[in-house]
Formats: C-alpha cells, sequence, structure tokens
C-alpha cells in the first residue's frame, strides 16, 4: 500500500488530501472536505491530466510567436513530450484561433490548436 | 599624436573636455564604461551649491560660488535643465545656532550673495511641509539643482561636434612616460598624447600612481538615496539641508530638477571601487534621517534607490593642478562634493593650463550651442502637433509615465555619442525613470535598439558589458 | 474636436466589454482608445487557460478570451483607434490624445469610462537593497518577453510574490527550459488559487518559501543571486538566517496598482483602500459622467468578474446618456472588521431596479466565519464561508427589499464575524 499527500484544487480551501494506493488503485481519500475532494484525488492519482499552453515560432506574421494550447487535456507526464515535439514547429502567417497545429501531439491523441489570430506581413 | 588625451567622461572629464573642445587642439576622451556620465556622475545629490560649506581657504571654497554662478548661461548654451530653487539648512535646537550663524558667516567669506537666517515662522512660511521642531535656517537663493548625467551629456556632445574624440569601454591599464608625452595603454588599444588630464572619478588615484611617486589614495565613500514619485514631487521646493551637529552631517531633502523628490545620501567609507550596491541599514538610515527635516515621509511613493560613490581623498579637498614629478600630466581628483557644481569651474581652469602649456590658437568655427532632446512631456499641444508632422515617431508614447515618445527615442540613439543601452536611453529620454520604473516601456526600447542599432535582442544590454537582459529564444534549452 | 457620446479609455477586457455594454442599451457614438497596437490589453499575454468559465461557460486562454470581445466590437461596429495614448482628461469630459497619424487631437465625450487597467509595484515599491544590475524584471514583463516576443528573460529564476502571475510565470519559464528555484511568498499564505499553486508548483517541484522575502540582491552586470530570509510576525527578515540562492534573474510579482494617472486629472475622487476611485452602484466616479471599471477600479483576481463590473458600467453609462440615471441620496457602504474594502463604496437605491452584488476583499484568511451586511444597526444578511482569502475576491448580494425595507438608512457596513 503506498499513501500519497495532495492539495485539493477544488475551491480556495486546499484541503490536504491522503490518499492510500494499492497497485495504483484508490483504496482511500482521506482529509477532505467535500465530495469533490475524492473525485479530485482518483483523477489526481490515476489519471492527472493537464491543459498545455505555450507558444510557437512563426514566419511572415505581424507576431514573432503564435500562442497554442492542447485541445483537450493531456496526460501529465507528457508536458515535456509536447514542448520537445513543439520546439521544431514554425508556423507561417496567417494564423486563426483553432488551426491544428500539430496534430496528435506527442502521439496523445490530442491537437495542438492555435489560441491566437496572426495576419502575415505580406499577402 | 593627441595634445590632451582626458580620462574619464564624468562631469570633470566633459567639462574639461567641452573647454579645450575651443582651441585648436587634438583632444580624446578615454572612458571605461560604455557611455557619459556613468561613475559618480550618474549617482550624487544632484545639488549646484551655494558654496557656503567649504572650509575658507580650500579650493573648494574658492571654486564654489564663482562656479554656481555660471550655471544659468551654461544650462542655455547647452539645452540642459537647471533650476535656482535655493537651499534652506535647517537648525533644530536653539544651542546650535551659533553653528548656524558661524555657517553663513563662512558663506559670506565663500563669496556667497544673498545669505540670510530665517526664523521658525518665515521658514514655514516659506516651506510649509517642513517638521515643526524647526527653530531657524540659513537660506541661500543661489542653491540649484540640475541632472547631472544630462548636464554631463550636453557638454560631451558639445565637446564631440568640436571636434573631441571619443573612445568607449576603454580601461586604461596603463600609463608611460615617453619623450614628448604619455602611452595610455588600455584594454583596446595605445593612446598617445602629450598631455594627459586625470578626471577618472574614484579611480584617478589609479591614474595618478602610474606616473607619479607621490602617491593619491582615494577611498570611495558610498551615499546611499531613495527617489520618489513625482506625484510628491513638489513636497519640498527649496532644497533642504541639515545643520551639521555632534551627531552627523544629516541628509538632504530635495526636489530633482525632473520632477522627483530625492532624500539622501548617508556616508559609509567602502573598499571596492565598483559597489554601488544599497544596504538595508543605509536605506534605513537615510530614510530615519530625512524624516527629522519633514513633517511626514512619503514612504508609500519610493520609485527607486541607488548608490553612488564620491571620490574622497584625505587631504579633503579637490587635486587640480599638473603633477609635480609627471610634466605634463595634469589631475582633476578627489572631485567630490561639490564637484558637481565646481565642474564648469574646474574645466575652465584645467583649459588655462593647458593654454598655457600648449599656446594653442583658438577656433573661430567654434559653436558654443548645443540643443537637446525635444521632450514631448514639456511641450505645448501645438507644439507637439507640429513636431508629429514633421515626424510621426513623436506621436507614439513609449514610455507611459513619463510620456516618452518613439521620436525622442530615435533622437537618443542617433544623436552624436547617441544612447547604446537601456539606460543610456533612460538618462538622455528619462524613459524607463518613472513610477513603473521600465516595467512598460522596457520591451518597447530593447526592440528599438535592437532594430536601429542592427543587433540581436539578446545583445541588448542595460548598461554595457555582461548586462544583458535576454538570454535567448523560448525552448532552447529543453 | 470630434465629439462622442461615449469614450471609453482602454482596449483590454473592461473597457470592451464596458463599450459592448453600451452598445447594446443603444448607445451608437462610442469610440475606444487603445495605447496598443491590438485590442485585448493584458490578455495578449496570459497565453495560460482558465478564463471565461463564468461569462462563456467554457474554459478560454486569455488571447481566445479576447477575441470573442474583440469579434463583437467588430461586429457592432464599435469605431476603435489603436496605438493611440490619452495625454489628458479633464473634469469635462475633454480629451486629449495622441498618434502617429492624428497627432495631437481632442474629443469631447458626454460620458467617459475609464478601463485603463493596472500597472505592476516595481522593485523601489519594495524598496529592496542590493545590486542594480540587470535580470530584475517583473513578472509581466517577462511574461510579455516569453509570450509576446519568444524571448527568455533568464535561465535560472527565483520569484518574489505568490499571486497568481508570480505562480503562472513560475510554470511558464519551466516550461521554457528555465530552472525555477523558488518562490518567496512574504506571507504565511499564498495569495493566488490554489489550482495554481498545484499545478504551476507542485507539478514541476518549485518549492513555495512562504514567511520569506529576498533581503539582498547580488550581483554586478547581470544578477549572480538573491539572498532570502524568513521573516517574523511582523514581516521583518530575521537576521542571521539568510540563504543565497544563486539564479540569473528575479521575478517580482509583489501587487498591482490601478492605473489612475488620468483619473486624478479629471478630479476623480480616489479610495486610499483600493487606489481606484469611490463609485456608486453603476461605477460612476464623484465626476458626473465618468465611470471606472476593471483593475482601474480595484484588482481582480478573474476576467470575468472585470467584463461582470464593465457591463455594470457600460449599461449605467447608457443610461447616464439617455437620462435615466436619477441624482438621489446616496448611501455609503463600508467595509469593516476582516473586510478591507468594498465596492461600490455608495448606494443610491432610486437607481436599483434589481439585486445589487457587493465585491470585498478580506483582511486575513478567515475559515468558517460569517459574511454580514448590516443597514445602520441591522444585520440583514448572513452568511456561513467555509473560507475567505485575501487574495479571493468576494461578493455579497444586497437585495431590491432589502433597500426598500431600510429607506432611511444611513449606512450599510459589510463585516466578516464569528458568529
Amino acid at each position: 500500500m503506498d499513501q500519497k499527500a495532495l492539495v485539493c484544487i477544488g475551491c480556495p480551501l486546499g484541503c490536504r488530501l491522503e490518499v492510500t494506493l494499492e497497485n495504483s488503485e484508490v483504496l482511500r481519500v482521506t482529509g477532505q472536505s467535500c465530495r469533490k475532494g475524492k473525485t479530485y484525488a482518483i483523477k489526481e492519482c490515476t489519471n492527472p491530466t493537464r491543459i498545455l499552453t505555450t507558444t510557437v515560432e512563426v514566419e511572415n506574421g505581424f507576431l514573432e510567436v503564435a500562442s497554442i494550447k492542447t485541445e483537450k487535456d493531456i496526460p501529465k507526464d507528457k508536458l515535456f513530450d509536447c514542448i520537445k515535439e513543439l520546439k521544431k514547429v514554425r508556423l507561417t502567417a496567417p494564423i486563426h484561433i483553432g488551426d491544428i497545429v500539430v496534430a496528435n501531439i506527442a502521439d496523445t491523441g490530442v491537437n495542438i490548436i492555435a489560441t491566437t489570430n496572426c495576419e502575415a506581413l505580406d499577402t | 599624436m593627441y595634445d590632451v588625451a582626458i580620462i574619464g567622461a564624468g562631469i570633470t572629464g566633459m567639462s574639461i573636455a567641452r573647454e579645450l573642445s575651443k582651441y585648436d587642439l587634438k583632444v580624446c576622451v578615454l572612458e571605461k564604461e560604455v557611455d557619459i556620465a556613468m561613475g559618480t556622475t550618474k549617482a550624487n545629490s544632484a545639488i549646484v551649491h551655494a558654496g557656503f560649506d567649504a572650509k575658507p581657504g580650500t579650493l573648494k571654497a574658492k571654486l564654489n560660488a564663482k562656479a554656481n554662478s555660471m550655471f544659468d548661461q551654461l544650462s542655455k548654451d547647452l539645452d540642459f535643465h537647471f533650476r535656482r530653487n535655493g537651499s534652506l539648512v535647517l537648525c533644530f535646537d536653539e544651542k546650535d545656532m551659533d553653528h548656524l550663524r558661524d555657517l553663513m558667516e563662512q558663506g559670506i567669506q565663500n563669496g556667497v550673495p544673498d545669505l540670510v537666517i530665517l526664523d521658525k515662522a518665515a521658514v514655514l512660511a516659506m516651506e510649509p511641509n517642513l517638521s515643526e521642531d524647526v527653530v531657524a535656517a540659513l537660506y541661500a537663493p543661489t542653491g540649484g539643482i540640475v541632472c547631472p548625467y544630462e548636464m554631463a551629456i550636453g557638454m560631451a556632445e558639445n565637446a564631440y561636434e568640436n571636434g573631441v574624440e571619443f573612445f568607449f569601454e576603454n580601461t586604461v591599464l596603463d600609463i608611460q612616460k615617453l619623450n614628448n608625452g604619455y602611452a595610455l595603454i588600455t584594454d583596446k588599444n595605445t593612446f598617445k598624447s602629450k598631455l594627459v588630464v586625470n578626471a577618472a572619478g574614484v579611480y584617478s588615484d589609479k591614474m595618478n600612481n602610474f606616473v607619479s611617486s607621490s602617491k593619491l589614495s582615494i577611498i570611495p565613500r558610498r551615499g546611499e538615496y531613495c527617489v520618489f514619485d513625482k506625484e510628491v514631487g513638489s513636497y519640498v521646493d527649496k532644497t533642504i539641508f541639515q545643520l551639521p551637529t555632534k551627531l552627523g552631517k544629516g541628509v538632504l531633502v530635495t526636489p530633482t530638477v525632473d520632477g522627483n523628490l530625492l532624500i539622501g545620501p548617508n556616508a559609509v567609507d567602502i573598499d571596492d571601487k565598483d559597489d554601488l550596491t544599497t544596504t538595508r541599514i543605509g536605506l534605513d538610515e537615510i530614510l530615519r534621517k530625512a524624516s527629522l527635516s519633514i513633517k511626514k515621509m512619503p514612504s508609500h511613493a519610493i520609485i527607486a534607490s541607488f548608490t553612488g560613490l564620491r571620490a574622497r581623498t584625505e587631504a579633503d579637498d579637490f587635486i587640480i593642478g599638473e603633477v609635480p614629478d609627471a610634466k605634463g600630466f595634469i589631475n582633476a581628483a578627489g572631485i567630490e562634493s561639490p564637484g558637481l557644481t565646481c565642474a564648469p569651474f574646474i574645466g575652465a581652469m584645467v583649459k588655462e593650463f593647458i593654454v598655457e602649456m600648449l599656446h594653442p590658437l583658438e577656433k573661430s568655427n567654434f559653436n558654443p550651442l548645443r540643443k537637446g532632446i525635444h521632450h514631448f512631456l514639456e511641450m505645448t499641444n501645438e507644439e507637439r502637433k507640429a513636431l508629429i508632422k514633421q515626424d510621426p515617431a513623436y506621436g507614439k508614447i513609449v514610455c507611459r509615465c513619463e510620456t516618452v515618445s518613439e521620436g525622442e527615442i530615435l533622437s537618443a540613439i542617433h544623436r552624436p555619442l547617441g544612447a547604446t543601452t537601456l539606460d543610456g536611453i533612460k538618462r538622455r529620454t528619462r524613459a524607463g525613470s518613472g513610477r513603473c520604473q521600465a516595467g512598460f516601456c522596457m520591451t518597447r526600447v530593447l526592440d528599438i535598439l535592437s532594430r536601429e542599432l542592427e543587433i540581436k535582442r539578446t545583445e541588448v544590454t542595460k548598461f554595457g558589458g555582461e548586462s544583458k537582459l535576454l538570454v535567448g529564444k523560448n525552448k532552447q534549452d529543453v | 474636436m470630434q465629439e462622442y457620446d461615449l469614450v471609453v479609455i482602454g482596449g483590454g477586457p473592461a473597457g470592451l466589454a464596458a463599450a459592448v455594454a453600451a452598445k447594446e442599451q443603444g448607445i451608437e457614438n462610442i469610440l475606444i482608445l487603445e495605447r496598443e497596437a491590438k485590442l485585448g490589453g493584458i490578455l495578449n499575454q496570459c497565453i495560460h487557460n482558465g478564463f471565461g468559465l463564468h461569462v462563456f461557460k467554457e474554459e478560454l486562454t486569455g488571447p481566445e478570451y479576447a477575441y470573442r470581445f474583440i469579434n463583437m466590437i467588430e461586429d457592432k461596429f464599435i469605431r476603435y483607434k489603436t496605438e493611440t495614448m490619452v495625454i489628458d482628461l479633464s473634469k469635462d469630459k475633454l480629451i486629449t490624445a495622441v498618434n502617429k497619424t492624428d497627432g495631437i487631437f481632442t474629443i469631447q465625450a458626454k460620458a467617459v469610462i475609464l478601463a485603463m487597467g493596472c500597472r505592476e509595484r516595481p522593485r523601489g515599491a519594495l524598496n529592496i537593497p542590493g545590486a542594480r544590475c540587470s535580470g530584475i524584471f517583473t513578472a509581466g514583463t517577462a511574461q510579455k518577453f516569453v509570450n509576446i516576443e519568444g524571448m527568455m528573460p533568464g535561465k535560472s529564476i527565483v520569484i518574489l510574490g505568490s499571486g497568481d502571475i508570480g505562480l503562472i510565470m513560475a510554470r511558464r519559464m519551466t516550461l521554457e527550459g528555465a530552472h525555477v528555484k523558488a518562490v518567496v511568498e512574504l506571507m504565511p499564505y499564498s495569495a493566488g488559487l490554489t489550482r495554481n499553486i498545484v499545478q504551476c508548483l507542485d507539478d514541476y517541484d518549485i518549492p513555495l518559501k512562504l514567511n520569506h522575502t529576498v533581503t539582498n540582491i547580488v550581483g554586478k552586470d547581470r544578477l549572480e543571486g538573491v539572498y532570502i530570509a524568513p521573516v517574523d510576525e511582523n514581516r521583518n527578515p530575521i537576521p542571521n538566517e539568510e540563504e543565497y540562492i544563486p539564479c540569473d534573474t528575479l521575478l517580482l510579482s509583489v501587487g498591482l496598482l490601478p492605473e489612475n494617472e488620468l483619473s486624478k486629472k479629471a478630479t476623480v475622487k480616489l479610495s486610499p483602500l483600493t487606489g481606484g476611485a469611490e463609485v456608486d452602484e453603476g461605477r460612476e466616479t464623484n465626476v458626473d459622467g465618468i465611470f471606472a471599471c476593471g483593475n482601474v477600479l480595484h484588482v481582480h483576481d478573474l476576467v470575468d468578474h472585470v467584463t461582470e463590473e464593465s457591463y455594470i458600467a457600460g449599461n449605467a453609462a447608457a443610461r447616464y446618456l439617455k437620462g435615466l440615471q436619477k441624482q438621489s441620496k446616496k448611501i455609503e457602504v463600508k467595509a469593516k472588521d476582516g473586510a478591507r474594502y468594498v465596492v461600490p463604496k455608495f448606494i443610491s437605491p432610486e437607481n436599483i431596479e434589481t439585486d445589487l452584488e457587493l465585491s470585498f476583499r478580506v483582511r486575513d484568511i478567515y475559515k468558517d466565519h460569517y459574511v454580514s451586511v448590516y443597514f445602520d444597526e441591522t444585520r440583514v444578511a448572513h452568511q456561513k464561508k467555509k473560507i475567505l482569502t485575501p487574495g479571493e475576491m468576494q461578493t455579497v448580494k444586497v437585495t431590491a427589499e432589502m433597500l426598500n425595507a431600510h429607506t432611511h438608512c444611513n449606512e450599510i457596513s459589510i463585516q466578516v464575524e464569528k458568529e
């Protein structure tokens, strides 16, 4: 059995949760003040995910970099794999919000999309 | 072979350079930093002293009042800000009144005009925000305030326009005597010159000691200051000194010519001539001492603090003149307070020595006038309109707090001896010296510097050397 | 001279929402003045997500949130001028502005909405001693370098201040390849959201040093390191417990100040508690026809709240322009005991048609306390809150019924009570 300490992000109370795990399965959660705590603990311990937001370089645009995000949340441990892949990406303006920048980033099954508009310098 | 090599581009060196540029002389300035006014000149009280402070008989006493009277014309010719706001020396104890009277007597001996002792009511009528503890004050109407780096830059630009050559980022590593002059060896080059003027500030001992057996020792004396938001810039109108007592010299409270409030300095002798750090103890000390002069310290409005180093010698006086055992090597050393005030006179003095040595002809085409940057903030709307029509860059505000336009930034970069760093821009235009301390304009000014100087953004520095601001692109180190 | 019914100063989230609301209320002749090259304000550099859950019921990044409003501005044909700086505003609503193409120009407005946002406190405001080398940035300046220009201001970072901007920048710098060595917080708690502490610091093993501050800055040309020290209960550093952290960058996230230089020129009365204007329920200032909303009024945690407040200001400005605002008795609203400030500062009951929300902040962390509303000495609301933190803006409702029942009331107050 493993013990894991978490801070619940459900509200500003920030309950300190103690999670008991066995073979990556959550047996018990203590320390929460409401139901959100348990749901959060189970998710964080079995499949923690995050939205990644970052920038990629732009060519021929009014912006030098464009802001982007993962369309959905991705496994937390894939964040830096995505960053490494995005390091090589160069977009060409024009760019529009929602444009797919990279499909299936780092084999997560999730697309990277643009979160800003960027006009081209010469069209 | 130069006729004169001046070491140091501070206020002293620049004053000398400008005086020499009136003559048919080949003059160069060697400066270790990237810009003018990077040493003591950039960080001091910015006061044009009336002249009652110095002991009669000293050079300081002889020069001060005379130099003070040169500022009206000089500030017009070189287009720098100067205001004769007057100064008050506050006395807080009836028992010290004799000292106040002695100070006035000393001022009269030193040739300071119009000194008068005011009683408490008169002082408070003049400056309502002063402490109720004041019993009397010595009023010197000729006291003034100036922007020291603007003044030094004005002198430098004028000297340059009249033919003086400038070499920045040249640290003098050694000076060797030649048959007909000196060789100044820097980390970049060797400059030969018939005469050398040592205006190296806190390093003037080192320069002197390269050539003379009568050794000098400059002890850098730290002075810390706090600058306040313009919101409280007129909290006092005069420069407020405290009468020195057994407890020490006291600190001043003064408006700056740019409209801020300034307090400081303390006085701590240190070893390191490059140590410009501020300290908790020092800042607390000046805030505490300055509080004695005024009703309420507006601590909430502090926007910056800084340290300056005074080039103090044991003689406690300026050392100006040819070094006895080094012919043609002229010291302008130990120039601490009232060095800024005396600088124009020191320039004229050193010029006299050199004219006697080299007998140069006066230039017929010397131009005594220098025009500064047009400051958007100070213009009428009609003037702004006309200027923007001529150059639209003046219609783009880059620094929000001080209302500095892109046109001013461009002018600062492209004028003679133009700015190459963020601080260089700041000292010429005030962009970044306001209440947000460059939070807003730093990215903009950095971009303009990079574009105009055609250097990478990672090469732009705050003040030269390794003071770079950006280290590379995103994800570079992933 | 140009004339407009409504001029909105600032094209960030506050200004855009206020303009949209006024237009929807039938005000046609509106102009937004924006100093940047594009609308959107600070949202353009807030590329992280977490915006829009209240207003759009979905989670957006800053630029996406901004574009929702920019599109509304375009669709409604609301006029705007970018790269235009307002340099003067009189109490008679005469605006002087400048840009490259129009030069200096003046606009007479019938109503003005102040939406200039806020600025960051610099190092000087804390008077941190030490070297004046390069490598010290406000978090917002660093955010602009990284998110807009794609440039890194440093490689090894210490962040002073654990408000949300500081936390967000800790993650941003880490993701872009820098090493964030610590986030240092003077208070015993972070002013940021728990979610940001977990997802911006804990995710990347970045230590949060509560009850600590930066006591000295070391470096000649570029920053070489900082000294940090724990603080005592009076927030003073404890001597001899300093710790040196080598780093090339110090980011400051030590508070935001509403940017009210123009407001002062227009003789708008400012609150020493918020740094913003003292306003009534429609966010009208003491100056007739001048309104304020967003971070220029008081610093918000969430852009959604800025939007909601700006709708209120935009609607009220429209009512003002249509002559619907009644001049009536104003009741002062006060923050007492655990409440630090409350917005609005005045309420005119005759102008209230529906319920009214009061926004306030508390002084300290309170667990299991009550938020109470008093009309003079009468308690009319008493709500239990599990937790109240200074970092999270609170709201409490004042209903039309309450106001009707206490028409002769002199003062409304908000209090945090134990029971």
